[in-house]
């Protein structure tokens, strides 16, 4: 059976720096996957309904405006109360450092801060898929 | 700029340097690379002598500093006469916050304020509107209404500072609440100074924060134009800006191609709506961005000067103040690391250095720790102190242009200039700024940029220290500034409490106004005074022209 | 697999999704499903929505399906995008053109990429097209770019298909050159507000006067929201017209006949590539050809003497 990983890549909220979403999507796309891109201004509804119908096993969320608190924590709750636990929940953007474990306790796979290398990225998503 | 029997010696010299004393030389010593390229990707020489500005004629293509190409600056004395303006961009939270942190900076130095609007705003909803959950007051500060205006400003003396405000969708709704406010505390609008980013071009091109299609949005930059040169005379009603576009990934080059051919756009629709060219060109300005590449940064600002220049005068420009291109410039909030934050101080000092020797007229250095999050007090202090030591202590303003007459600096800003040309050719061949947009054109070069850039990090062909080289384990101790989240629920209480106070049939009647006004083609500008005069909000007012205008869709390219 | 099956028939959105990634990794397991599903699609009226890139199909395609919305009917979408031949990957970004649809439940978008895998592209879409009318989705609309082959024949899938131009020659002699003319039932004349619009028209009237073959040209401007009534109207009549000739029987036989064929050569080619014996006679095969004792004719006599065992 033909493996494809696929992944929603969402930015949630009215900020537009659409560079580092769009930088990931395509280091994604080289390296195999296929990339559903959202576009701008995502509401976490949005982001949870697009992602099941898409099957897709990864959402990546880019927020640079700050808004990743509440916005990250609340598709992660959407997707919790739809019963999906095979989605595996990644995030970048501009992230204070402290709040990273707080992103992570609320249920956020992994954080990617500016400068990671696009192929630690690549590699978490191989290793981290959860089906 | 040489005669052609000293250019003859000097070419004869420089072919036997490069057989004799080079080639020895590599051979002892190979080059750490096999070519040496700017951001923009040009290829760098390994020296520049008088051979490679040949082509150019002083009188006409450099010139001298206050006069026409102005490729030396727009002013005779420069910086020796009067130093640019410190400028920091700041904002967030309530509007009590930020006017707290303008009266620190403006206590610490700083001699214009910059506001920062967080991003319900720039999309013009109220803090209540359900797409601002969880943005309020987290990218700048919340403007919804009058009265936010009226406390941002409160006892600071809008008459003598200037202000600068970052705002484009709703530039004129903003704008309006600042005249507005002031014109409450009894200070007449011809003596208001200071700057709205109103570039919309640039949010289709690279920064996103749109709300109302092209033509429109159009329509309501030259209404400021046109209001702006009839009765607030001292304001620059546009600051057509690089620095997003930069932002997003362009080049040196693009930076520069795409934000003259933006300026060149507003001044075509200007003069199309009839206004005279020589009354509104000196109120336009720009705003550049200042990256890591010194020299390169340095000819896009000599080049950007010498080009508006002579294409202003291309366009009928008759007065001399209308050829002048006076720019803000922000040192690259891209090129600034989450690791090792601290170096980030020595970047800002360069580009700062980059920005002061390419002769800006004001500037805005970033603070260390903006990878991270909004700039701490003591970040945004050691950022305003960068500027004043470039001012102060290290003597670069002591002349004027001191890079003048370098071989590589002169030959990189023609490269420049050249580059330039070609893509304004390439935008005139898609019918325009407008269609190129509609087309993906700008979108598609910015975001084949961003991705080469980082693709020449990832193989380590770009060194960025900290990040593909010196890189350190290291706990990120850097203080965080945060955002009070009751200020969300204050702000919402506030906005609350005005709707009820306020008159609702004023608040009706100026806006159903608007509305008839903004579907015929009136200039919208007295029609949205008066709806913020009557307290209607920013969400309100945008609500109007959105029914009319209709809201913007962007063309996804990757 | 049943119980999946069952889930997506009652209209659960995740089982639904499942059952079209298993249809599009060419899951041998599907079959279980489809056994359940096959009987009870058929009622949807399928629309093929093609043309080159950047005339505007996705925004139409929303546009369209709005209004369906409006007449009550739900809808489901296939939106395909195509997969890089070199890595393997794909950008899939029609979705942010239906953002208006995002948060209507009664609307299913799902986007795929090309693959070019065994198995052919239209194998997965003929299932994932079962799969949403299956659940009871009353429209279906397959957006493909229409370049290559392999989406023309996706297209097949269709009762009726739409062929999107934008004024202008250039698309035009592209669109012929895609050989989108002769898969039209519909076309339209999308952005319709620029110039060369009535050109364009009269461009397409005089090719179907020279071919003989005359279909409805509607004129659109998506982004306005102009002319999409009247394409309901022609997509409408169109399906009538289908079902009054016999048509529509016709065209779905030729449908699962595509599908059939298909799905045999995609096993086929599986086991060639997949199965052990196979790929080490295939290699053998291959080795002497290349060093010229045998010819590509007789290697292939050979092969499926090797199947048909």
């Amino acid at each position: 059976m033909e493996r494809k990983i696929r992944v929603l890549v969402a930015k949630p909220g009215l900020d537009g720096h659409d560079r580092g979403a769009k930088v990931v999507a395509r280091a994604l796309r080289d390296a195999g996957m296929e990339v559903i891109y959202t576009g701008l201004h995502q509401t976490p509804e949005m982001i949870v309904e697009t992602a099941i119908q898409e099957d897709a096993h990864v959402i990546g969320l880019s927020a640079l405006s700050g808004a990743h608190f509440p916005l990250f924590p609340e598709v992660v709750r959407l997707l919790k109360e739809r019963g999906v636990d095979d989605i595996l929940v990644i995030g970048g953007g501009i992230i204070p450092p402290e709040d990273i474990p707080k992103l992570k306790a609320a249920g956020v796979d992994e954080v990617f801060g500016p400068g990671t290398p696009l192929n630690e990225i690549v590699e978490y998503i191989r290793r981290n898929v959860k089906r | 700029m040489y005669d052609r029997k000293e250019l003859e010696s000097i070419r004869e010299r420089e072919r036997r340097w490069n057989q004799e004393r080079v080639k020895e030389w590599l051979k002892k010593r190979p080059e750490r690379a096999e070519s040496f390229r700017t951001l923009s990707g040009i290829e760098v020489k390994r020296l520049y002598t008088p051979l490679d500005i040949e082509d150019l004629d002083y009188s006409e293509d450099i010139g001298f500093p206050g006069e026409y190409p102005f490729t030396r600056g727009i002013h005779a004395t420069m910086y020796r006469g009067r130093l640019w303006t410190f400028r920091q961009f700041s904002g967030f939270g309530t509007a009590e916050e930020t006017n707290e942190r303008f009266k620190y900076l403006l206590a610490h130095g700083e001699t214009g304020l910059s506001v920062a609007f967080d991003y319900p705003t720039l999309y013009g909803y109220d803090t209540d509107h359900p797409m601002a959950k969880g943005e309020f007051g987290k990218c700048g500060v919340a403007v919804s209404s009058l009265e936010d205006m009226e406390i941002l400003f409160k006892d600071i003396p809008v008459d003598k500072i200037t202000t600068s405000m970052t705002i484009n969708g709703p530039a004129a709704i903003i704008w309006a609440m600042y005249i507005a406010a002031a014109e409450k505390r009894g200070i007449p609008k011809e003596k208001l100074g200071g700057t709205i980013q109103n570039d919309i071009l640039k949010e289709y091109i690279a920064q996103k924060s749109y709300i109302f299609p092209p033509e429109p949005s159009m329509r309501l930059i030259v209404d400021t134009i046109e209001y702006g040169m009839k009765y607030v005379p001292k304001w620059n009603t546009i600051s057509i800006s690089g620095y997003h576009i930069r932002e997003a990934g362009a080049t040196a080059v693009q930076e520069l191609a795409f934000t003259l051919a933006d300026g060149f756009e507003y001044v075509k629709a200007a003069i199309s709506r009839g206004l005279d060219i020589d009354k509104f060109a000196p109120r336009l300005s720009f705003f550049f961005n200042a990256h890591n590449n010194f020299f390169e940064e340095i000819a896009k600002f000599r080049a950007a000067r010498r080009l508006w220049a002579r294409g202003m005068k291309e366009l009928g420009a008759k007065k001399e103040r209308s050829l002048w291109m006076r720019f803000h410039t922000q040192t690259a909030g891209c090129s600034l690391t989450a690791q090792q934050p601290e170096i980030n101080v020595i970047r800002v000092t360069l580009q700062a250095l980059a920005a002061v020797l390419g002769g800006t007229q004001s500037l805005h250095t970033n603070s260390l720790d903006e990878a991270l999050a909004l700039p701490s007090e003591k970040a945004v202090r050691i950022a305003l102190r960068t500027q004043q030591i470039i001012a102060y202590e290290s003597g670069v303003t002591d002349t004027v242009d001191p890079l003048g007459g370098s071989y590589y600096v002169e030959w990189l800003t023609e490269r420049m200039e050249e580059e330039a040309q070609r893509y304004f050719d390439r935008i005139e061949e898609l019918g325009g700024v407008i269609p190129a947009i509609e087309k993906g054109f700008f979108q598609r070069e910015i975001a084949e940029s961003a991705y080469r850039y980082q693709q020449e990090v990832e193989r380590g062909e770009r060194v960025i220290v900290g990040v593909n080289r010196y890189v350190m384990d290291e706990e990120i101790d850097i203080p965080i500034l945060r955002v009070d989240e009751e200020g969300e629920r204050r702000q919402i209480e506030r906005l609350r409490r005005l709707k009820e106070r306020r008159d609702s049939s004023k608040v009706r009647e100026s806006l159903s106004r608007l509305k008839r006004a903004a579907e015929g083609d009136e200039n919208l500008m007295p029609y949205i005074l008066d709806c913020v005069k009557s307290y209607a909000t920013l969400g309100e007012t945008t609500d109007v022209l959105r029914e009319v205008f209709g809201v913007y869709k962007e063309p996804i390219i990757f | 697999m049943r119980e999946l099956a069952e889930r997506a028939l009652r209209g659960d959105r995740r089982a639904i999704a499942r059952l079209i990634s298993l249809a599009e990794s060419g899951s041998e397991s599907l079959k279980e499903a489809m056994e359940i599903i096959h009987p009870r699609a058929g009622r949807a009226h399928v629309i093929g929505v093609t043309g080159v890139m950047g005339v505007g199909k996705s925004t139409l395609i929303c546009e369209m399906a709005l209004k369906y919305r409006e007449m009550g009917k739900s809808v489901g979408i296939v939106a395909v995008d195509p997969t890089s031949p070199f890595t393997g990957g794909a950008l899939l970004g029609d979705r942010v053109r239906m953002n208006p649809l995002a948060s209507d439940g009664e609307v299913f978008i799902r986007s795929m990429g090309t693959r070019g895998k065994l198995g052919g592209l239209s194998g997965a879409v003929y299932d994932a097209v079962e799969i949403l009318d299956a659940s009871g989705k009353d429209i279906i609309i397959v957006e493909t770019v229409g370049v290559g082959q392999a989406e023309v024949d996706v297209i097949r899938i269709a009762d009726t298909t739409v062929v999107v131009l934008v004024p202008g020659l250039g698309d035009f002699i592209q669109t012929i050159k895609a050989g989108l003319m002769e898969i039209a039932d519909i076309f339209v004349v999308n952005k319709s507000d620029r110039p060369g619009a009535d050109s364009t028209v009269n461009e397409l009237k005089s090719m179907m006067e020279i071919s003989e073959k005359m279909v409805p040209v509607v004129c659109t401007s998506a982004t306005e929201g102009e002319g999409v009534d009247e394409l309901l109207v022609e997509v409408e009549n169109h399906f009538q017209m289908l079902k009054d000739t016999g048509e529509l029987e016709r065209r779905r036989r030729r449908r699962y006949e595509t599908e059939l064929v298909e799905i045999v050569m995609g096993r086929l080619k599986k086991m060639i590539y997949d199965e052990g014996r196979f790929r080490e006679s295939v290699g053998e095969l291959v080795r002497r050809i290349t060093d010229g004792e045998l010819d590509p004719h007789s290697a292939a006599e050979e092969v499926l003497a090797g199947l048909l065992r």
